[in-house]
């Protein structure tokens, strides 16, 4: 029998990858609001790299760009267009090594 | 360098941008390569699998040093649900021809390899330079703006920026996807010595095989996984349309882990150590979403335009030979002294008669069918298991009541006209 395979992480996912982290962000909501109204948050679940958590106490999207893996899926699923997302600015943001 | 003019300049050093690039080059004109990575290849994600046909047709002889991983000697296809499965697959000695039909490359070194033959022919490579808008006199595009400010002038700007395309946006090329137009995906890097890579996959020396996987693995989003040899990895990966992505709230890794723990995959993969996970996104509308591939001083090509055929895994040969095409417009273009979007046009007449528009326009409805019957997706794979499975089994029943049982089941599930509607509304798919 196999060896059961440990899960991996979504962390330990991107523990893997070299990042050149801007000071500024390449990713904005462009209404709270909207957020605020929106029931499914497709954003958290559908980001391959969890840059979108919904924050509770805060009642918002909390955005951590630094984190991205810049597939611009984002934009797509967020059923609101609220999402403007921007290549980071050039030489910042992940370097892939194998692709 | 300010206002710095080339005759053409390219935006993305990615198979489109580099295959576009070098044959420009090698006519002699004054080519900018813009990449917005670190080094070529940064952002770039694929499966990997490349197609010797249409890098042949810009670097001859690129096996004696082109960075490959393994030759394909076998494709195959698995149809799967939770707990079984339905194999195909083609294996042939004639894959063992130089250059083989395709081989499985790792996209960072091969796009290092690829950028590196472009500045050689005397393309000027500028890596960390993202572009951000592009500059535009009397409707015509002169130019491109980066995020530092800084304005490069060409004759001609070629977007091979991929599927993120904003210049072809701010070009007024291209509106954004919808959800339903584009897939994401998501992919490992599994490290596993070459031993068992050769003996778990059935493959000697530096052949390989790929597997592309159907049905219950992607849990009813219309998409597929895949498995690819390298040398020392596999690559597992899955794609799935991302307005599926919207709906069902299923987490992309978490697919991914799922599929992992498949058990006609987990010992495939057993002991394997991730090296890399990434994500990429696919523009797979086809043909009727494509954007227009060209206007006054600008082509689009590879990803940027949507030049992608999925029920064939093709992508990247459709960007070498599009990029390849746009050069050589602009090379004819530049003979005139013209740059208009008239003459410009000549590119989508190249494109007509070469293979790329031809397969986009014999594939343009398949996604827009699968997604009108969605449940074909995972009723079909389940037939076919639970078939095979009736037709195996031996529990002291005699066979006929087992053919009756499929009969049956079929009928109950589907339908026959029922049935035979669907294949014949999918036969481009195999075709």
């Amino acid at each position: 029998m196999a060896e059961e395979p440990k899960p991996m992480s979504l962390e330990d996912k991107l523990g893997l990858l070299t990042y050149k982290n801007d000071h500024q962000t390449h990713i904005k909501l462009l209404d709270a609001n909207v957020c605020l109204k929106c029931p499914d948050k497709p954003c958290a679940t559908g980001c391959p790299a969890g840059v979108y958590v919904w924050d509770e106490p805060q009642k918002k999207i909390v955005v951590s760009y630094e984190n991205c893996i810049e597939c611009g899926a984002a934009r797509m699923l967020c059923p609101y267009n609220n999402i403007e997302w921007q290549p980071p600015r050039g030489g910042f943001g992940v370097s892939y090594k194998y692709g | 360098m300010a206002d710095e003019k080339f005759d053409s300049i390219v935006v993305g050093a990615g198979p489109a941008g580099v295959s576009a690039a070098l044959t420009m080059a090698q006519a002699g004109l004054n080519v900018a390569l813009l990449e917005r990575g670190e080094y070529a290849g940064a952002k770039n994600v694929q499966g990997a699998v490349l197609y010797s046909k249409m890098l042949e047709d810009v670097v001859p002889e690129f096996w004696k040093d082109a960075p490959l991983e393994r030759a394909i000697v076998e494709e195959r296809l698995w149809v799967l649900t939770e707990d079984s499965g339905i194999q195909v697959g083609y294996k042939s000695a004639k894959y063992n021809s130089v250059p083989a039909n395709c081989y499985t490359i790792i996209r960072v070194e091969f796009d290092k390899w690829f950028a590196k033959k472009a500045e050689a022919a005397g393309v000027t490579l500028i890596t960390g330079v993202t572009v951000d808008d592009v500059l535009k006199k009397d409707g015509d595009i002169i130019g491109v703006k980066t995020t530092e400010g800084d304005r490069l002038l060409a004759d001609v700007v070629i977007a091979c920026d991929g599927a993120n395309s904003i210049i072809s946006q701010k070009a007024g090329l291209h509106r954004e996807w919808k959800p339903e137009e584009v897939a994401l995906g998501v992919k490992e890097v599994l490290f596993l010595p070459r031993e068992k890579i050769e003996d778990r996959f059935n493959l000697e020396g530096d052949q390989g095989s790929t597997t592309e996987m159907l049905g219950d693995i992607t849990q009813g989003m219309l998409g597929y996984a895949f498995l690819y040899t390298n040398k020392e990895s596999l690559a597992l990966g899955v794609g799935c349309a991302v307005d599926d992505f919207q709906r069902t709230r299923i987490k992309p890794y978490e697919l991914l882990e799922e599929i992992k723990r498949h058990p006609m995959i987990r010992r495939l993969i057993a002991g394997s150590k991730t090296l890399e996970y990434s994500a990429h996104l696919i523009p797979e509308g086809g043909y009727n979403s494509m954007p227009p591939l060209y206007t006054g001083g600008m082509l689009l090509a590879g990803d940027a335009a949507q030049m992608i055929n999925p029920t064939h895994r093709e992508g990247s040969n459709l960007a070498m030979a599009s990029g390849k095409l746009a050069a050589e417009t602009v090379i004819e273009a530049k003979k005139r002294n013209n740059y208009s979007a008239r003459s410009l046009g000549l590119y989508r007449k190249k494109l007509e008669e070469s293979f790329v528009l031809k397969d986009m326009d014999d594939h343009k409805d398949i996604e827009e069918k699968v997604r009108q019957n969605r449940d074909i997706m995972t009723i079909y794979p389940k037939l076919a298991c639970e078939s095979a499975h009736e037709y195996f089994i031996v529990d002291g029943l005699p066979k006929r009541d087992h053919q009756r049982r499929i009969i049956r089941r079929i009928r109950r599930q589907r339908g026959i006209f029922q049935m035979i509607k669907d294949f014949m509304s999918l036969r481009h798919a195999i075709g």
